[in-house]
């Protein structure tokens, strides 16, 4: 079931195009990772689905039901921790809290909001002038995930955070998904989407140049090897599908398309293979690829 | 710690012109232009000696004093005499008011969001953005001195020699250099902006208010205030420099109190203690109105309990004036006899008036607190709950709303109360009251502006401010400058019945009332309908 549904959907500022044709859907019980570069749209779409901002043309709908029209119905089961977060210097963390999951009309577990207070390590009751960004991040995700709700939208939640917390809030989002929540997440932390998410889009200039699945995505791209035969190997480079090719220490680097790998296999193994590893593409070097734009060099 | 404290400071300086190469301008230009228009406009007003006898006559007027300050040269009242008497205090307070809103920005501002942080990291002294700071607003306060009085001079006015000219912009650039370190000051004090600047406007209120009521009862307490030393100077009449020459020497002291304060604190931390809050919201928080409510509590008691000292300190002439009206034969004569009305009665309107424009400031800042959330991305993480847009723009409107009778209350209390104790012949309270709640209205139609301006204009809702003062400008100053009255009626006070002279005209009331419901619902239909920015 799709919770969330964008179809080419257009947010314009003057003549300045800020999103160009996003569609993405987000489906029940499902963590989908949005990255790319800063500027590229990430935020701006989330607040079109926010009903913050009212997009120019397309369609953005949460539940079934329309991200601008219907945003306070929505918003009753949408827990939301943005980018940046800003709150008012004179209030305190616990009551910044309280009034985030009450604003979102749930009632207010107070158990589950001192375990939260309490596995985020946040004094709540310290003025929020005196937080760090951590901190007010913090706030905002201990608001996020004391509340009830059917969907997470998360801008870049654990920018702010130490690689402990990071932690912590890693394991919320995954019994959130076990509860048959969905989460919709950008980040810049790839490792973070790698451990997560089950799809992945990547937005570059107000448009999705790549989505699927993680699977899916590897296919798109290249497989490092690091190659020693017993003979020496003079024309890989000449291969169909090998790139990139390095000598080091006696040892072959190179990249080969994911669906040339059975060909390269077979051609290499006449040379005798003494050593051999494999690495699948990560994110990062999807990401990098895409990220320059040529698609050429990994 | 001890070495190069002050490092770089020449080249802060050279970075804060440039922040503010468009800014200062238009505030030094402001300034000289309205100060020289005044100038020009004077001779013309009142052109032979014996309309400014007359004129003299009325300053002697102890409501004009509140006002305008202590009239002298009263004698012999020259277009100098005049124009000083006129505007002095005015563009004094206008410098101090920049003073206040530059030394904020390039302080506490700059050091509650991060970039005093950036620059100390950069080889630059401790004190030096506090020092560069200082010296920015001297050197701009130089350029207004110099600017103004060079400008006044060649207009050749009766009694307004080289020095005097000199004089006068000197007095207008001491009280800015004064409320610059004054601010420098509290920006050591308090650690947050918003303290920052409250504390400094409040101490220019208090400064005119107790201006006020010394230059009527007690000549001393106009000395304590630097509003009332800077009047001392007397200009074009007798051209004392002692007042500006003792306001620059405290400015100085300020100055080198601040400094110490500021070497021996942490970066980002005040003197004034903050306490530890609470660990949970009380139930009263917890909804959109509970939560702008909170948010400008001390703004909300703070304008309602200075509302009802500023009507007391008005209230508090009214004894003398009540005096001072009886025995003046050329005032009697000017005002026309209006049956069974004293002449306090018929002077009060225009006090109510007054009160009304500057009541209407709380109110503009309540509902206008909400643009500074949305820039600060608040309002975006408060739509992202089950929250909708009317609800949060009603919380401020409501808040608004209601505010302005409560604040025209205080005032008028403030004045009753003041009456009670001054008069012999006490204006009953349901007159005040009347004459109060029928700017009401006025004040609304100015809610509703600004309401309208959130919807559609969000980035221009400072132009409320504007048309706020061009009310206060029409009213205060536009029977002696006599203006024409379409003048008048471009703000909403001109077109409130004068109570107690005029009758309550209910249709014109019911009129104004509706325009500024209209105002309100078109401001709803645009917030509804834009996109809110981070």
């Amino acid at each position: 079931m799709a919770i969330i549904e964008v179809r080419n959907l257009v947010k314009k500022y003057g003549h300045f195009t800020a999103l160009d044709g996003v569609n993405l859907q987000v489906n029940q019980g499902e963590i989908y990772g949005f990255i790319g570069p800063n500027g590229a749209g990430k935020t701006t779409t989330m607040r079109v689905l926010l009903g913050i901002l009212k997009a120019t043309s397309g369609q953005a709908t949460i539940f079934g039901m329309d991200a601008w029209k219907d945003a306070v119905e929505i918003h009753k089961r949408v827990a939301y921790v943005p980018g940046d977060v800003n709150l008012w210097p004179n209030l305190t963390g616990g009551e910044v809290i309280d009034l985030f999951v009450k604003l979102r009309g749930a009632n207010n577990n107070k158990r589950r909001r001192e375990e939260l207070i309490e596995r985020f390590d946040l004094d709540p009751s310290k003025k929020c002038r005196t937080y760090s960004k951590g901190n007010r991040q913090k706030v905002a995700l201990i608001s996020a995930f004391a509340s009830d709700a059917d969907l997470y939208i998360l801008d870049e939640p654990t920018s702010g955070l130490d690689p402990l917390m990071e932690r912590v809030f890693q394991e919320y989002v995954m019994e959130a998904k076990q509860e048959g929540k969905s989460i919709f997440l950008s980040s810049h932390i790839l490792s973070e989407v790698e451990r997560l998410c089950d799809k992945v889009s990547i937005i570059r200039s107000g448009k999705i140049i790549e989505s699927g699945s993680l699977e899916e995505l590897r296919h798109l791209t290249r497989t490092s090897v690091v190659l020693d035969t017993r003979e020496p190997i003079d024309d890989l480079s000449k291969l169909n599908g090998v790139h990139n090719v390095e000598k080091r220490n006696n040892s072959l680097y190179f990249h080969v398309d994911s669906h040339q790998l059975n060909e390269v296999m077979q051609y290499i193994s006449q040379f005798g293979i003494v050593k051999l590893e494999v690495a699948p593409p990560t994110l990062e070097d999807l990401f990098m690829r895409h990220y320059k734009g040529d698609g050429g060099e990994l | 710690m001890s070495k190069g404290l002050y490092i770089n400071t020449g080249k802060l300086v050279g970075f804060i012109l440039r922040r503010d190469r468009i800014r200062m301008p238009i505030w030094i230009i402001s300034i000289i232009v309205f100060t020289v228009l005044i100038a020009v406009v004077i001779p013309d007003l009142y052109a032979t000696g014996a309309e400014r006898q007359v004129m003299a006559e009325t300053m002697k007027n102890p409501a004009i004093t509140v006002m305008l300050g202590p009239g002298y040269g009263l004698d012999n009242y020259t277009d100098g005499a005049m124009m000083a008497h006129f505007m002095l205090l005015f563009s004094t307070i206008a410098t101090g008011i920049m003073g206040i809103l530059f030394t904020t920005r390039h302080t506490r501002e700059d050091e509650e969001d991060g970039r005093i942080e950036m620059i100390r990291s950069l080889p630059v002294g401790p004190l030096s953005p506090l020092t560069a700071t200082f010296l920015y607003m001297t050197i701009t306060n130089i350029v207004i001195s110099l600017a103004v009085g060079l400008g006044l001079y060649p207009l050749g006015l009766e009694d307004m020699d080289l020095g005097g000219c000199l004089l006068y912009g000197a007095s207008l650039g001491a009280i800015g250099v004064f409320f610059a370190a004054l601010t420098g000051l509290f920006a050591q004090l308090t650690s947050n902006t918003r303290a920052t600047i409250g504390y400094s406007f409040g101490f220019l209120v208090l400064a005119y208010i107790v201006r006020g009521i010394g230059d009527v009862e007690n000549e001393t307490l106009s000395l304590i205030s630097p509003l009332g030393l800077i009047l001392r100077t007397q200009v074009f009449v007798s051209n004392y420099w002692w007042p500006v020459l003792i306001t620059l020497g405290i400015s100085i002291i300020i100055f080198g109190i601040s400094l110490y304060l500021n070497s021996i604190r942490d970066l980002e931390a005040g003197f004034i203690p903050t306490r530890a809050g609470k660990r949970n919201a009380s139930r009263f928080l917890l909804s959109p109105l509970g939560l702008s409510l909170r948010l400008q509590r001390t703004t909300i008691i703070s304008w309602t309990v200075g509302m009802f000292i500023l009507g007391l300190s008005y209230g508090s002439i009214l004894g003398d004036l009540e005096g001072f009206l009886d025995t003046s034969g050329i005032i009697q004569q000017m005002i026309p006899e209006v049956e069974g009305l004293s002449l306090t009665e018929r002077f009060m309107t225009m006090l109510m008036t007054i009160l009304s424009i500057l009541g209407t400031i709380p109110p503009l800042m309540f509902i206008l607190k909400l643009t500074s959330e949305e820039k600060k991305n608040r309002t975006e993480i408060l739509l992202s709950k089950a929250v909708s847009r009317n609800q949060i723009l009603g919380s401020y409107t409501l808040i608004a709303v209601l505010a302005v009778p409560i604040i025209q209350i205080m005032s008028i209390l403030g004045l009753w109360f003041a009456a009670v104790f001054v008069m012999d012949d006490v204006i009953s309270f349901n007159t005040f009251l009347k004459a109060g709640f029928v700017h009401i209205p006025a004040m609304w139609i100015m809610v509703g502006l600004a309401v309208l301006l959130i919807g559609y204009l969000p980035e221009r809702v400072s132009l409320t401010w504007l048309y706020l003062g061009y009310a206060f400008f029409v009213v205060y100053l536009g029977d002696m400058l006599q203006l024409p009255d379409w003048l008048n009626n471009l703000s909403p006070f001109g077109h409130i019945p004068k109570v107690p002279i005029e009758e309550i005209n209910i249709a014109k009331i019911l009129l104004l009332v509706a325009i500024a419901i209209l105002l309100i619902i078109a401001g709803f239909v645009g917030y509804n309908k834009r996109d809110i920015h981070g």
